[in-house]
Parts: structure tokens; C-alpha cells; sequence
């Protein structure tokens, strides 16, 4: 495959940019929530992890004509634990590797606890203009539930330097229904973080994993019951009509920006953008297909750092070429390194412009459908779309079809309904 | 391979037709093991528990629904070979009309009475039904192995109760096979030799017919006059179709044995090409194309469907498959109707007819296990007439058919006359029972000091649910009960809806008597409400009555996981647990907008008056 041919399968213009993932999985303790591939190593093994994402970077990227990239983002994990030093050499060998655009929205995962107004500026330099500062909640009994590793207070300092480092676009993650916790309790933090008037707020529920230690306590009843499915719609509600009342809209079911601070990097996974993931458990989504990395730290590292301490292609025999390769993306990626790959045919995709557009407020536009698919939304979508439209879940108005808001207390049902066979 | 079978007259005299009849776990089908042991048709290795019942669902639930037949060898004392036809019967209740049809083929039947328990309601039931079909009945005493036997006072109660000799009836225990030979010899001196001209036209009463996929319909005769074999063109007389016979034979234990030829006496089957089920109707007499008899064997008391309910396949598309099995499952159970019909709710399915409740559980089973089908059902209920204003009468099988309450004069409802045997000491409690159930009480007459005949008059909606199930848990299992229809009397009927999110469920509809609509409203939606998972939106079930809503229940709401984090644009976990949202709904019955559980209907119609 070449240029051209990805223009016909990837969905936008010649040129079209790409956002970028990478994930730094590493983190000081793991919280007791998180069900997500990160963990706490030592400064050796992130070394050699951030050492092999680097190479992963380098392999992958097509050396004569870079891709555009208009966001990146660095998730975890906890990517703040990386130094200065080490995302500006990062950050070097990625604009060396792609074209980051100049008003690339670069955003940065960021935990109280492991950052200074220094370490913050030293980021600021290397270029990342957008902080996602991990609070979770700014009452101490609940962060100590979470497991997390700082207080409310550490969190507010972290939030103060960052300002003070240069950021003017911080977003703050919230999590909410936690067990016991009162609607009052949540609206506490809700408060404290309109009071720091960040751009953005993330507020999601919080979700007992198999696996998490929590989710065990709970099982094993030693821990309080979370707030009833009426409790935790009433506080979704309440978060809405409060932010709301503070300048942030609602755009996403679970994210709250002042105007024009939207983020770009989300919007592109509920909107079809292409991107691509680096790192282990990284998913990526590029010419109509979806993949994901190996989810083993042992295998990536293996499969990246070079035997021979000599060239980067060191024969078939260790990296194998891989078979029907990404177009425009170098095809140099040891074998082994995705896994999960699924192409996408034309239902998949309508079904996915669907139920991810959904999830943005201002929900899907017809137009743009029949314009990707060359079928009109009804001719697809009819019974569904009508049979919600009757519930008053689906609005269709002015040629978009959104969610209501009794149709996102129940979105994925909803959603699943745009699935194909 | 053939048996050349000696069909002389002279060999008729050696023939025994006969049947054992008994109430529900009284020994009769380990009678039949051991008479089939002591014949040495089988080697013991052979001998499966039961031999007879040899249908899955009969032996889980330990009784016998399928008439079936086996045909034994013995040498009797006075040095002769007999053959033995042994006949199965059903022992329940509902299954009247087959023991009927098992009991026209045999010449006599065996009593088996428990010597423990004496006669209870089925053992008359049986009896009587046994003596209408002019069999000569002997009686057997069993179980006299056990510490609490007592002999002597079953053999009295017998004489004193039924009317036929008893005192010198063979005390047995089939279990350890005591005295079995004493039987087998009271089957040669007893039961009579069947009669019945060889050298006549063909005349066979088919009492049973199986489906057999390769075959085709192998049918059951019993042959009153004449011979049939191979290549003989039979007629059915009820349905003018012709055959020409492929293969006759008896039956082995479990196993169709072909013989050269089955002459008039004899009990056997013969197969034909027969494709069309309808052409080997039960009942029918079968002849000879060219050399018809004169006249048709008067048929037998024909099956009265008492219990009637929907029957859905889950699938919908798998309605053809219902069909199906429905067609081919009526050719071995002539007991069982259907008709088409339409729901609502539930597609395209069938109203069906059932004997009674437990039929209708055994049929359901059957076609579950035997055609893997799953099946839902709507409500049983019984035939109502109803007469409209315009003077006409409606026999109404479906609640979904009842016509405007403008339109309906007054309504009659099926009232049986029931015989209940029960201990004194739980006397009060079957007749508190049968009060509930709008019992109308007629006599009690004692059999001895400790045992009585409860009648009563009863409504047959009111049994038709759980009534076993109350008498045996408020007797501690001694009450026993058989039931006969008596006629229509006039009822204040109504019919109760059952509406889901303010749609009515047509399959949930179910006329019920004025004064028990409210408690049967409120436990069904008791019921549903745990039944139906929350749902995308409040879900109101309504029990309504004549357009009043007189119960109400509320499916509350969920937001499950809506709010979960997307982590790193991983799209494809989002979309794994949208795949698993939307299998669950595949397992969903749409009712309107709400989404039901397909199990959910039979375990809400499963509800007992009682609980």
C-alpha cells in the first residue's frame, strides 16, 4: 500500500493528521480501583521501557513523508513519573519521527505526588501545553479509599504549580460513586475543583473491577455499597446542572470543558480520527483497522531492545516483516507486537460512528454519514433510531441525532442497539 | 429375522391379553420387570430398571405415560407354552383416555394394591374404567414385605369396596420378587383366552402408533378377527386410506420383533410406508382392502382435552419445527390437540389441549428433550362457554378470544365431581382446601375407621394449577385424588390482563373466578417484577380487570456502567462490552418496549395459588 491508497481507506484528506498515544505504565503504587495495565517498577525497567517505546517510535514511523499529528497525548499509568530530561528526549525523537503540527494539542497525564513546579516547567518546555491532573477527589477519607498516594491538599499544590509552571490548560479527573459516599460528599469536590477554575473536569463513575482489591472488599462486604443506580443518576445530574452553572458545558457523557477547551484528543476517539498508540496495551485505529500492543512488559521489552546492541533491523529471523503492513507506517515493527487486529468493514464502521459520536453531546451529524458511507443514517438506522426517538432518548434535530439525557443514563443500552448482527 | 408364530385356533386359546392397572407408586411397572424376568425373555444382564418405562421424562418423574406393550413366553404348571401380551398403562389421573385405549386391546387387567396403603382414589378410578371396557380384573396384594403391610385388611377392603373376589389373591412383593409365579399362574387361569373367528375378514383396533423416522408409522393393533402379514392392503376405516403392510411383529422388551404374520387374538404391530400420520388415527379399525369387515370395533371413550394453553417456540423462526413436532408427537399421544395461533407477545405458536395439568408439563418436556425445542407457554385454562347476547354459545379456549363484556350474556365454567381418599386426621385440612378452591362439598363416606371418600364439586380452573401439590403437602402426602368432568354450571367470570409498561401481554391474559382476580393480580405482578430485569426506563406491571387496574408493581430503572472511563482510546474493550450488552438482549422476549426474559413466562405461570 502506498499514499494514495490510504487515502482512499482512511477517512479524511490527503495529509490528514494523526493523533498519537503513548503509555507509560508505570506508576508509584497502583490504586486500588485500577484495573488498568500499570504498576509500580523500578528506575531500571522504566529505563528500558521508555528506551524500547523510543524504538518502537522510530520503527514505526515512515522516514520520507512523516505523518501530520495534531494531538498527543501521554497516558498511564502515571507519565509524570518520567524526569524532564527523559520526555524532552522523547518529545525530540517524536518530532523528528512525525510532523507535529504547531498547534498540536500535546496533553500529559499528571499524579499529585509526583511532580514539582520544576518538573512541570521542565515539561512545559518540552511542549506539552495540556495537563490531566489525576485528583479523583479532594476529600482524604475517599483518596485513602482509592488508594491513592496524595491528599486533596498535595492535589491542589500540584494543580497551583502547574499554573505557576504555564500551563492555562488543565483539565481534572474526577471519580464519583464511590462506596458510602453521599451526593453532598461528591458536590464537596465538585466545588473544590470549580474553586481552582480549572479548563476542563472529567467526572466519571467509579466501576469495581473484577480483580481490584476494592472491587474484592466489596465483594466481601467490608466495605459500604455504593450509592444506588437513583442516587448515582441524581449526582450525574446534579455535576451537569452545577458545572454547567460554573461555565462548563457538558460535551462528552463524562467531560466538562470551559468553551473552546474541549479536548481535542478524546473528541478524536468518539469522532473517527485516526491514531496511533505506542507502548504496551496501546490500541491504535489507522486505515480502517483496529490493533492493540502485546499487554506484556517482558515480551515488549523483548521484542524491542536490540540483541546486538547494533542495527535496528537485526533480520527476519528477530523481526520478522509483518504481513499486510499499515500504510504509512513503517513496516518494520517486530512480529508479536500487536495483537486484537480486527479491519473494520463498512457495518462495523457505521456501527462505530454511531455509538462513539453518541457519546459527544452534540452526537452524530446525517450529513456526514451519508457522506462517509454513501447511505443515508435512516435507510441504516431507521427502526433503531425512531424506536428511541419514541422513549425520548434519541433527539434528531437540525440534521444530528444526540442522546437525551434519560438516553445517556442508559447509553449503553442505547448503543448497543447500533451494533451489527 | 422372521419368527414363524403358530396362528392356529387352536394356539388363540394360549393367548393372554391383559394389562396391570394400580394407583401411583403401588408396583406396577416393578410388577411388570419381574413377570418379564420370571418369563426369561431377558437375561438379568438385559433387565434395565423398569423395562417398560423405557421414555426419559417417565423415568424421572417414576411414573408411565406411554402405553407400551411386551410380549412374553410362559410355560405355565400344567405344562402348556402361553403368550403373554402385557400391556402398560398410565397410572395418573390424567391420563384416562390412555389407559383407555391400553385397556381396549387386553381381554383382562391385574390389580396391584399396595398392602401398605390399600385402595386409594386411582386404584377405583382404574377399576371401574378396567370393568367398563369388560375385562375380568384379578387383584394382587404387593408390597407385603414391608413392616406396616396388612394383608388381610387390603384383601377385605377390595371385596368390600370393589365387589370382586380377593381373598385368595397372591400376597407378593414385586420389589424382592416374592410369589411372582403365583401371578403369572393367576394370569393363565384368570384372564380369559381371547376370541375372535381366524378365517373372518380383517378386523384390528390400533391402540397406539409410533413415528418412526425410517419406518414411518408403526402402528399398534390389537387383532379381533382374522390375519394380517406381509403384503396384505389394509384399509383404515375411519380415514378410507390404503396400505400395503411391509412388516408385522410383537414386541420384545424394548425392541419391535417382525413375525411372519399376526392372527386374530394377538397384540403386535405392523408397519406400512404410512407418511401421513393423520391415516393411522388411534381408535381406528384397520381391515382388508378386498375383503372389508362388515363394521368398524365400536372406537373407545374419546380424550377430552380439559387443560388448554399456548405453546410458543422460543426462536420464532423455529415455528415449523413446533409444527413438526406437534404433528408427529400427537400420532404416539392422540390425547393432545393443537390449533395455530397468534400472540402478541409470543409469535406464531399453537393453542393446545392437554388431559390435564401434568400432561401438559409431560408433553412440554417431551418436546423439549425429544425435538430440542424450547418452548414457552402461555397460562393453562380450561373451556369456558361463554353465550353472548345474540343467543349464541362460544367455547372459549384462549382468554385472548373472549368477546366485549357487552357482548356476553353470562358464562359457564367446567365443574368436576372429585373423589379424594384421605386420612381422618387431615380431613379438615382437604376440606379447607377444597373451600378455598370454591369447593362445593357433597359427601364423606368411610372405607374404615381411619379412611374416608371425600366428594366434592369443584371448579376444574381451580385444580388445574397446583391443586396436587396443595393436597399432598396438606396431607403430608396421603390424600389421594381423582377427578371426572360433571358439566358447565354458570360462574362470574372475568378476565384479568396483565399489562407490562401499559401494553398488554396477551400470553399473561387468563379468566379467572371475580372473587380470586385481586390475589391473582398481585402475586402476578409480584412475580413478574422479580421476572423482568431493570430496564432502560420505569417500568409499571399492571393486573387489570375489565380496563381497572386493581395491582400494581414498578421495574425501576438502571444506568449500568455508562459512566466507566474509556481508557487510551481503547475502543475495542468499549465495544466487547456493548457486544456482551446486546447478547443479553437476544435473550430477551420484546414486549412492547420492554424487554422480558424468555424463561420469564413459564416461571411466572409456574406461580402457585398457594404460596
Amino acid at each position: 500500500m502506498n499514499w494514495s491508497e490510504r487515502d482512499r481507506t482512511a477517512d479524511g484528506d490527503v495529509g490528514c493528521p494523526v493523533s498519537l498515544y503513548l503509555h507509560f505504565p508505570f506508576c508509584v503504587q497502583k490504586c486500588r480501583y485500577c484495573d488498568f495495565l500499570s504498576g509500580p517498577a523500578d528506575e531500571a525497567v522504566r529505563k528500558r521501557y521508555l528506551r524500547a517505546l523510543e524504538r518502537e517510535v522510530l520503527l514505526s514511523a515512515e522516514d520520507r513523508s512523516p505523518l501530520s499529528v495534531d494531538t498527543l497525548f501521554f497516558g498511564g499509568g502515571t507519565p509524570s513519573l518520567m524526569s524532564g530530561e527523559e520526555l524532552e528526549h522523547l518529545m525530540k525523537l517524536l518530532r523528528e519521527s512525525f510532523r507535529i503540527l504547531p498547534d498540536a494539542e500535546i496533553t500529559m497525564e499528571c499524579n499529585p505526588g509526583t511532580v514539582d513546579r520544576e518538573k512541570l516547567a521542565d515539561f512545559r518546555r518540552a511542549g506539552v501545553n495540556r495537563l490531566s491532573i489525576g485528583v479523583q477527589s479532594f476529600r482524604d477519607e475517599e483518596l485513602r479509599l482509592l488508594g491513592r498516594i496524595h491528599t486533596a491538599g498535595e492535589a491542589e499544590r500540584c494543580f497551583l504549580d502547574a499554573r505557576a509552571a504555564g500551563f492555562d490548560n488543565i483539565s481534572l479527573d474526577l471519580i464519583g460513586a464511590l462506596p458510602g459516599q453521599s451526593s453532598a460528599q461528591w458536590m464537596e469536590s465538585l466545588r473544590e475543583a470549580v474553586r481552582l477554575s480549572p479548563e476542563h473536569i472529567s467526572a466519571y463513575s467509579l466501576i469495581l473491577e473484577d480483580g481490584t482489591p476494592l472491587k474484592e472488599e466489596a465483594d466481601a462486604g467490608k466495605l459500604l455499597p455504593v450509592p444506588e443506580e437513583e442516587l448515582d443518576r441524581k449526582m450525574y445530574h446534579d455535576t451537569k446542572t452545577f458545572l454547567a452553572q460554573h461555565g462548563y458545558h457538558r460535551y462528552e457523557i463524562s467531560n466538562y470543558a470551559r468553551s473552546g477547551f474541549e479536548s481535542r484528543h478524546n473528541s478524536g476517539y468518539w469522532t473517527g480520527h485516526p491514531y496511533l498508540g505506542f507502548g504496551i496495551g496501546a490500541a491504535s485505529y489507522f486505515g480502517n483497522r483496529r490493533w492493540s500492543h502485546t499487554r506484556s512488559l517482558v515480551r515488549y521489552l523483548e521484542l524491542l531492545e536490540e540483541k546486538s546492541g547494533g542495527q535496528s533491523s537485526s533480520g527476519p529471523d528477530a523481526f520478522g516483516k509483518r504481513k499486510g503492513g499499515l500504510a504509512g507506517v513503517r513496516q518494520e515493527v517486530p512480529n508479536g507486537l500487536y495483537e486484537e487486529e480486527e479491519l473494520l468493514d463498512e457495518k462495523d464502521r457505521m456501527a462505530e460512528f454511531m455509538f462513539l459520536g453518541l457519546r459527544r453531546m452534540q452526537g452524530v451529524s446525517e450529513e456526514e454519514f451519508e457522506k462517509r458511507f454513501g447511505e443515508k443514517m435512516e435507510s441504516v438506522y431507521g427502526p433503531v433510531l425512531r424506536r428511541y426517538q419514541a422513549l425520548h432518548m434519541l433527539e434528531r434535530k437540525a440534521g444530528r441525532v444526540f442522546l437525551t439525557d434519560a438516553g445517556i443514563d442508559v447509553s449503553n443500552a442505547v448503543m448497543a442497539d447500533f451494533l451489527p448482527d | 429375522m422372521e419368527q414363524t408364530v403358530d396362528n392356529s385356533q387352536e394356539a388363540q386359546k394360549r393367548i393372554r391379553n391383559f394389562c396391570i392397572v394400580a394407583h401411583i407408586d403401588h408396583g406396577k411397572s416393578t410388577l411388570a420387570d419381574r413377570m418379564i424376568e420370571m418369563t426369561g425373555v431377558l437375561t438379568e444382564r438385559e433387565m434395565k430398571e423398569q423395562v417398560l418405562d423405557n421414555i426419559d421424562v417417565e423415568r424421572e418423574r417414576g411414573i408411565t405415560i406411554k402405553s407400551q406393550a411386551v410380549r412374553l413366553i410362559y410355560h405355565a404348571d400344567d405344562g402348556q407354552e402361553y403368550t403373554f401380551n402385557l400391556i402398560d398403562t398410565p397410572g395418573h389421573v390424567d391420563f384416562n383416555y390412555e389407559v383407555s385405549r391400553s385397556l381396549a386391546a387386553c381381554d383382562g387387567a391385574i390389580l396391584v394394591v399396595d398392602a401398605t396403603q390399600g385402595i386409594q382414589a386411582q386404584t377405583l378410578a382404574n377399576v371401574y374404567l378396567a370393568m367398563e371396557h369388560n375385562l375380568d380384573v384379578f387383584p394382587v396384594i404387593n408390597k407385603v414385605d414391608l413392616p406396616s403391610a396388612r394383608p388381610e385388611e387390603v384383601k377385605q377392603e377390595i371385596e368390600d369396596v370393589i365387589g370382586i373376589e380377593a381373598l385368595d389373591a397372591p400376597e407378593i412383593s414385586a420389589k424382592n420378587g416374592l410369589n411372582i409365579k403365583e401371578v403369572l399362574e393367576d394370569v393363565v387361569k384368570k384372564i380369559p383366552a381371547p376370541v375372535g373367528n381366524i378365517d373372518a375378514p380383517l378386523k384390528s383396533l390400533i391402540f397406539d402408533s409410533l413415528y418412526d423416522s425410517y419406518r414411518g408409522v408403526i402402528v399398534f393393533i390389537r387383532v379381533r378377527e382374522g390375519v394380517i402379514k406381509k403384503g396384505t392392503r389394509v384399509k383404515f376405516m375411519a380415514t378410507g386410506a390404503v396400505e400395503e403392510v411391509v412388516e408385522v411383529g410383537y414386541f420384545g422388551p424394548g425392541q419391535f420383533i417382525p413375525c411372519n404374520e399376526l392372527s386374530a387374538g394377538m397384540v403386535g404391530y405392523f408397519t406400512a410406508s404410512i407418511k401421513n400420520i393423520r391415516d393411522a388415527r388411534v381408535g381406528d379399525t384397520v381391515t382388508e382392502a378386498e375383503n372389508p369387515c362388515k363394521e368398524a370395533l365400536p372406537g373407545y371413550k374419546k380424550a377430552q382435552s380439559m387443560v388448554f394453553a399456548g405453546l410458543y417456540p422460543q426462536d420464532t423462526s423455529k415455528y415449523p419445527d413446533l409444527k413438526d413436532a406437534l404433528e408427529k408427537f400427537q400420532l404416539s399421544d392422540a390425547s393432545l390437540s393443537y390449533e395455530p395461533e397468534t400472540s402478541l407477545a409470543l409469535g406464531f405458536g399453537f393453542r393446545c389441549g392437554f388431559l390435564g395439568l401434568l400432561h401438559m408439563e409431560v408433553v412440554l418436556e417431551r418436546l423439549e428433550r425429544e425435538y430440542d425445542l424450547d418452548i414457552i407457554s402461555t397460562a393453562p385454562g380450561v373451556v369456558y362457554h361463554v353465550y353472548k347476547t345474540d343467543g349464541t354459545m362460544i367455547s372459549l379456549t384462549n382468554p385472548a378470544n373472549l368477546p366485549d363484556p357487552s357482548e356476553i350474556e353470562h358464562m359457564e365454567e367446567p365443574i368436576v365431581s372429585a373423589e379424594i381418599m384421605v386420612t381422618t386426621e387431615y380431613l379438615g385440612a382437604i376440606m379447607q382446601l377444597c373451600q378455598e378452591r370454591r369447593g362445593v362439598y357433597l359427601s364423606t363416606d368411610y372405607i374404615e375407621k381411619t379412611r374416608a371418600v371425600l366428594k366434592y364439586e369443584l371448579p376444574l380452573n381451580e385444580i388445574i394449577y397446583d391443586f396436587f401439590d396443595a393436597l399432598k403437602s396438606r396431607s403430608r402426602g396421603y390424600a389421594s385424588f381423582d377427578y371426572e368432568l360433571k358439566g358447565y354450571v354458570p360462574s362470574k367470570l372475568v378476565k384479568l390482563d396483565i399489562l407490562v409498561n401499559k401494553e398488554p401481554v396477551d400470553a399473561l391474559s387468563f379468566i379467572v373466578h371475580e372473587d380470586g382476580a385481586y390475589e391473582r393480580g398481585r402475586k402476578m405482578c409480584e412475580k413478574l417484577k422479580d421476572e423482568i430485569p431493570r430496564q432502560m426506563f420505569e417500568v409499571p406491571i399492571q393486573a387489570a380487570v375489565g380496563g381497572r387496574i386493581i395491582a400494581r408493581e414498578t421495574v425501576r430503572a438502571y444506568r449500568k456502567d455508562v459512566l466507566a472511563k474509556c481508557y487510551g482510546g481503547d475502543i475495542t474493550r468499549k465495544k466487547k462490552l456493548l457486544e456482551k450488552q446486546k447478547e443479553g438482549k437476544k435473550r430477551m422476549q420484546m414486549v412492547g418496549n420492554v424487554e422480558i426474559p424468555k424463561d420469564a413466562f413459564m416461571n411466572v405461570l409456574k406461580l402457585g395459588d398457594n404460596q
